[in-house]
């Protein structure tokens, strides 16, 4: 049996490292309430901030329409959106290697994959951390519920699904605009989001919810909007209930919002994908079945979710049945490393940071663009595929060079990265290295480190 | 805990000899001795995102069309006098005219309803059908082809991109690769690496067909049958992950011993501002199968591109002047093996009570009988292995006799 300290910093968080303290199933759940500090250490820019630099990137391009002295500026202002949107992977990785609960961090990540977004062109690209910050990171401990909402009025979420030019054809708008329906967030809420595809809704429900959806909008200096003159008017069924009248509003959303956040296959829906994510591909029906009723019997409470996992025996058995996400890989490799959050943001690190971007890249990861609203696979096998573990290989022996300095004995590294999770065939070949950096490359490149 | 069986001293001593083989594969030991299975080469290209074939094969035509699409007006060049192409695949007109480019009008997957994605596409690779019983099965049609194919190897068929294709995934053995990838280490880590690989099949069997394409590639590259170095260039492009990039790779596998490749082309979620999206993805696939061309040279006139997607759109537009998810779509198909010049398939009509729930392109044919009788032509297949082993629970029907 692995013990429970090792399974719960590489299973539940982002690997051991030289700082690293061993946690038990209690502190997992115990350092929540730090997760703040975390974020506020290391911030990014929020939606009003990004809206604000597209307003002005916007003038300085008209400007510089007419003026062509003026391009400077206009040069200026992408390059301010440019970092913004750069800011995402900086802080992000930052934030899990000084964080005193990777668990957070781990669950932020899992709920930025269940509500995959993502950004088409600058200006929404540079939405995306504002985007996790706002929607999930606050209710990544609270109800589902919330979270759902919050996402649902994101401007990301709206622009991504197209929710944005989404018109009630019976609306104000839409009949003087002669503008209609998109069915593309509606029928991602119910598949992805909420209910999942194998539950009971149809065609019909997809549609009704797309004329429900209707009314959220946009403003270009405030962000979310809900605006009742693009609204489809008259009452909507989903799922057998009615939604909404001849006034729309907001809440008529949300109650529907609410209703598919309690649904019982929303839980089941919710708990697998969860217990997949986190302890293995083939999850224990039971383990499930107990993660679901835990969220039903607290009201959707994500925490009462989380700790039932935790509580599991199942979360606890034959580690390694998961194959860490590029993602996850890499900072893994930094948490190794014992690189400190300032550290990695430091200028002189600039070609680490690059490194890292375009790593994730050529690992077929690349950041927060995953190509479709499914997020990205679970299964090992997706990942571990000659040419991604090729490029897994290349990227330890690349990294044994730049951190070379940073390892003495290739067998003291794999104890303190792996600990009592190293097989006795990889603890045989690091042994049997002529020199460090090969040591290094053997611990990163391994079954047990890509594992999880 | 027991110790690992192998010998240790075994493998320090096969450590100092460096240079032999860490282990025997199967994927490419055999290849020197197997026969290549024949001439014909088979491309499929999996358009992911549901492509909208109304839009790109426009039935103007049928009256009901300009009815349903009021506002979708993209530019179009007249094929047969009922259908035309949109101006996203203009650059592929040369190969209508010389007869090397078809289309397979209102087709589908046995997908029906839920109308995802996801769904929609891993029944595609699939391609088992879920209402006959089969659950949708965890292989893919090709590499169930490459089960009955006689002579077939580990290069035959080469999955290529960064991603894991479920269309070759299966029991036979066939490799996985993506262009510019690279594996430099030391024989000495090599063989280490293999050993701390050794309890783990997944990461074992992965890296000793990593160790090994990464080889070929190398030997290959070194040899006279090398790609010109306006391929080998196209095949470094964006790191090796353009569309580009990948159809110069298959086009470079397939002038050596591979006879079927895949990938795949994003891009087709047509949503909103349909006229412009499709003029980013069409450019795309219209080069993909222009420079499969041109690397493939003599070995086009074997070659037959199948391109295919998860479904069709709407027949109508929607509000936003794009389409929602709908069912019956659209083959493209292009290839010196291919009777081109035409475009297949029996056109149901775009008026309401022709449509598949008053809502889409009614499909008249499944997208596995096309792509199986093409494999029948073009590779000897009996209509037992199609319809049993290849797509268990389909009816082939008559040969629409797409090879020449």
């Amino acid at each position: 049996m692995t013990q429970v300290s090792t399974i719960a910093a590489i299973r539940f968080g982002y690997g051991l490292g030289p700082k690293s303290k061993p946690l038990n199933k209690t502190e997992l759940l115990g350092g929540f309430a730090g997760a703040d500090s975390i974020a506020k250490k290391f911030p990014v820019n929020s939606t009003k901030v990004v809206l604000q630099q597209v307003l002005a990137m916007r003038r300085a391009k008209k400007a510089a329409n007419q003026k062509p002295a003026d391009r400077e500026r206009y040069d200026a202002t992408r390059k301010a959106l440019k970092n913004t949107a750069a800011l995402g992977l900086l802080q992000a990785t930052a934030r899990v290697l000084d964080t005193d609960n990777a668990f957070f961090e781990r669950l932020n990540w899992f709920w930025a994959d269940h509500f995959t977004a993502v950004g088409k062109n600058l200006a929404t690209r540079a939405l995306a951390p504002a985007y996790l910050d706002e929607a999930l990171r606050p209710h990544v401990a609270g109800r589902f519920a919330d979270m759902l909402k919050a996402v649902i009025t994101h401007p990301f979420m709206l622009t991504y699904l197209d929710q944005v030019s989404s018109f009630g054809p019976n609306s104000a708008i839409g009949k003087r605009r002669n503008k209609g329906l998109n069915e593309n967030l509606a029928r991602e809420l119910l598949e992805l989001h909420t209910l999942g595809v194998g539950a009971g809704y149809g065609q019909h429900d997809v549609r009704q919810l797309a004329e429900l959806l209707t009314g959220l909008g946009l403003s270009k200096k405030q962000g979310f909007l809900f605006n009742p003159g693009i609204s489809e008017p008259g009452t909507k069924t989903i799922l057998g209930v009615q939604y909404g009248g001849e006034h729309p509003n907001l809440e008529d959303i949300f109650s529907a919002l609410e209703n598919l956040a309690a649904h019982p296959e929303t839980a089941h829906h919710l708990a697998r994908k969860l217990a997949v994510h986190f302890v293995s591909d083939q999850p224990d029906p039971d383990l499930i079945k107990h993660m679901t009723k835990a969220y039903l019997g607290s009201d959707g409470h994500l925490s009462a979710m989380y700790q039932a996992m935790l509580e599991h025996p199942a979360a606890w058995q034959s580690l390694g049945q998961k194959a860490k996400q590029p993602f996850d890989f890499i900072l893994s490799i930094l948490m190794a490393m014992g690189l400190t959050g300032q550290e990695f943001l430091n200028q002189k690190n600039k070609k680490l940071q690059k490194s890292v971007n375009n790593s994730l890249s050529a690992m077929g990861q690349p950041f927060m663009r995953a190509p479709g609203p499914d997020g990205w696979p679970e299964a090992a096998n997706e990942w571990i595929t000659p040419q991604g573990l090729a490029n897994r290989i290349t990227l330890s022996v690349r990294v044994s060079k730049f951190f070379r300095d940073r390892v003495t004995d290739p067998g003291d590294f794999l104890r303190a990265t792996l600990a009592d999770a190293a097989g006795e065939r990889l603890i045989w070949a690091v042994s049997q290295t002529e020199d460090t950096r090969e040591g290094i490359t053997l611990v990163l490149a391994s079954a047990e480190f890509n594992r999880r | 805990m027991s110790k690992p069986s192998l010998t240790r001293r075994g493998l320090l001593k096969s450590l100092s000899v460096l240079g032999c083989s860490a282990a025997a594969h199967p994927l490419l030991t055999t290849v020197t001795f197997a026969s290549v299975p024949g001439d014909a080469r088979l491309v499929v290209l999996i358009l992911r995102g549901g492509m909208d074939g109304l839009d790109v094969v426009q039935p103007v035509g049928d009256p009901n069309y300009a009815i349903a699409r009021p506002n979708l007006q993209s530019e179009a060049q007249d094929l047969d006098g009922y259908f035309a192409l949109n101006n996203g695949l203009a650059d592929l007109m040369p190969l209508w005219q010389s007869r090397e480019l078809a289309f397979v009008h209102a087709v589908s997957t046995p997908y029906r309803d839920k109308r995802s994605h996801f769904d929609g596409q891993d029944l595609l690779e699939a391609g088992t059908t879920p209402d006959a019983g089969f659950a949708i099965s965890r292989d893919g049609w090709l590499n169930r082809l490459l089960q009955v194919m006689p002579g077939a190897t580990g290069e035959t068929a080469f999955a290529i991109g960064q991603e894991n294709l479920k269309i070759l995934s299966g029991d036979a053995p066939v490799s996985n690769w993506a262009p510019n990838t690279k594996l430099n280490l030391s024989e000495r880590a090599r063989m280490l690496l293999t050993e701390a690989y050794h309890d783990d099949p997944l990461f074992r069997g992965a890296a000793l067909e990593a160790m090994e394409l990464a080889d070929l590639m190398v030997n290959d590259a070194a040899t006279d049958a090398a790609a010109s170095d306006e391929m080998q260039a196209m095949m470094r492009q964006d790191g090796g992950r353009s569309d580009n990039a990948l159809a110069a790779f298959a086009a470079d596998r397939l002038n050596h011993d591979t006879r079927i490749a895949c990938f795949s082309i994003n891009g087709w979620d047509t949503h909103r501002n349909q006229g412009g999206a499709l003029n980013r993805a069409l450019p795309r696939l219209a080069q993909s199968i222009l420079t499969l061309k041109q690397g493939l040279g003599d070995n086009w006139a074997q070659t037959t591109v199948i391109a295919m997607t998860e479904f069709g759109r709407t027949a109508r537009e929607n509000g936003t002047a794009g389409t929602d998810h709908g069912t019956g779509g659209l083959m493209v198909l292009a290839g010196g093996a291919v009777a081109g010049g035409k475009v297949y398939g029996r056109w149901p009509g775009l008026a309401e009570a022709d449509l598949y729930d008053r809502r889409d392109l009614m499909p008249t044919g499944d997208v596995r009988s096309v792509a199986g009788w093409a494999m029948a032509d073009m590779f000897g297949l009996d209509r037992s292995a199609l319809e049993g082993a290849i797509f268990p629970g389909l009816e082939l029907g008559q040969n629409p006799g797409i090879i020449l």
